[in-house]
């Protein structure tokens, strides 16, 4: 499992795992519950340049749409062919199997996001 | 701000950890778990559902049958005792001010189930059109509970349900559109087989004060039939599927009913109804048409239905992937004159070709 503890978010309920260079970014599981059940994901092709707050794809509940936005700068290195075969994975494993992109960033990048105390503090206000 | 309302079910949808959403001024459960696991329930086994926020109002009188011939768009007075009827509130413009169900209880008494949202305009409707007829019109809302028990396993359901007795109809022998009587705890109850779901399927109207009884045998007695809570979310799926319009998106106060594909309903031989001088929409007017699509990505309310250069032709009223057909499904109003051209749905700048289809998406084996 995940230590949830270790990650980065973003106010708009990305998570971001950084590892040095590297950032996998998903959606919380506070978003999964919000959204419903996800039925359809568009993501950012491979090489595409993110600015943070930026949106670079779309997440479809049955119920609703909503955007996925860059938490960060970077560059899409790989993106969950997975999710976007089977995008119940967002709501089965959120910070796990539901990855949605990785991302090539700057190693600093992710230095303005929340820790989850902060974020907690969002979802729970 | 009026404060929200809630149903006499509040507690147990909080304690199975619904999600509540606001519809009509009422917080309702919009999910318990899943909506794709309580929409396949319900097309699979069974589901149950609150829908206590819906409005009943009680017809009665020497005069109820040809008041409601007035006052809706059917004929009420050919009704049977023990049946139930589809039927619209029109205005006198024809613009349709709310869909009902109407029961006939007796000869002289019915039941009129109207949407949560409409409560007031329908009661208005109804208290102003009472004039010159033998009739009293009551709103009992607030005395009821409405829960519904939809899918395959409905009819079973109810029938192992203890404390579910005198039902007035043997199982078998009840009809959709069709109600029974029975008592629960002693207390008397109403089983109306009608639903929107598109399944075969119950509504219970019971005193508020039964309500939580109720609903926890019914839930205790489906549980090894398959029966979860299912919320709006679902409701609305499941209905979308089965073509079945939901009021402030395929009717409005705008819309004819011939529009809708509910000419049907209107008895426009009628001598004399609320509406029946401006029934007839222009020939011009857009129509009701289902649209299927390809792929997973659902028109959804207010996306534009262009043709093949881009003009508009229409708007989506309700769109989703059907969670049972697998591809996306809308019902939209489209100009008369474009439902034979090539149609594409505008999903946020991306035009994806959809074609018209007969409404239902989904019909349930008989």
């Amino acid at each position: 499992m995940t230590d949830l503890n270790t990650l980065r978010y973003s106010e708009e309920h990305e998570w971001v795992a950084v590892d040095g260079a590297s950032a996998t970014v998903g959606i919380t599981d506070y978003a999964a519950e919000k959204l419903g059940d996800v039925v359809f994901i568009e993501l950012p092709a491979v090489g595409t340049e993110v600015e943070a707050g930026s949106v670079v794809g779309e997440i479809e509940s049955t119920k609703s749409v909503g955007e996925l936005y860059a938490p960060v700068n970077g560059t899409v290195v790989e993106v969950n062919d997975a999710v976007v075969d089977d995008p119940s994975l967002v709501n089965a494993a959120p910070f796990e199997g539901g990855w949605l992109i990785k991302l090539a960033i700057a190693e600093d990048a992710a230095d303005g996001l929340l820790d989850r105390e902060a974020y907690l503090a969002i979802t729970e206000g | 701000m009026t404060e929200p309302r809630y149903t006499p079910l509040r507690e147990r949808h909080e304690a199975l950890g619904a999600s509540f959403t606001d519809f009509g001024g009422w917080q309702m459960p919009v999910r318990y778990t899943s909506d794709l696991a309580e929409h396949h329930a319900v097309r699979e086994a069974a589901g149950i559902f609150d829908i206590s926020h819906m409005a009943e109002f009680t017809v009665a009188g020497a005069g109820a049958a040809d008041y409601l011939d007035y006052a809706l768009a059917g004929r009420l007075s050919a009704l049977a005792v023990g049946k139930a009827k589809y039927s619209l509130v029109l205005a006198e413009d024809g613009g349709i001010v709310d869909d009902v169900i109407v029961y006939r209880l007796a000869d002289d008494d019915f039941l009129v189930i109207s949407n949560a949202g409409n409560r007031e305009a329908v009661r208005e409707a109804l208290l102003a059109r009472v004039a010159g007829h033998e009739v009293v019109v009551e709103d009992v809302s607030d005395a009821y509970a409405l829960i519904a028990v939809q899918g395959p396993k409905a009819e079973t359901i109810l029938a192992e349900t203890p404390g579910i007795d005198d039902v007035s109809v043997p199982w078998a022998e009840q009809r959709y559109y069709a109600w029974a009587s029975a008592t629960y705890d002693g207390n008397r109850i109403l089983l109306a087989r009608t639903g929107y779901t598109g399944e075969d399927g119950f509504e219970l109207l019971v005193a508020a004060a039964d309500a939580t009884a109720l609903w926890d045998a019914l839930l205790a007695a489906g549980e090894r039939h398959g029966l979860i809570p299912a919320g709006l979310a679902a409701r609305d799926t499941l209905r979308l599927e089965a073509g079945m319009p939901l009021y402030g998106h395929e009717l409005t106060r705008e819309t004819k009913p011939a529009q809708a594909g509910l000419g049907r309903v209107v008895v426009a031989d009628k001598e004399r109804f609320v509406g029946k001088d401006a029934v007839t929409p222009a020939e011009d007017a857009p129509v009701l048409v289902g649209l299927v699509a390809e792929g997973r990505r659902a028109g959804r309310a207010g996306y534009a239905v262009v043709t093949e250069d881009g003009t508009v032709v229409g708007e989506v009223t309700s769109g989703a992937l059907s969670p049972t057909l697998g591809h996306p499904i809308a019902m939209a109003y489209v100009a008369p004159g474009a439902t034979g051209q090539s149609l594409f749905l505008d999903v946020r700048g991306t035009r994806i070709p959809a074609t018209v289809t007969a409404l239902p998406f989904y019909r349930r084996k008989k």
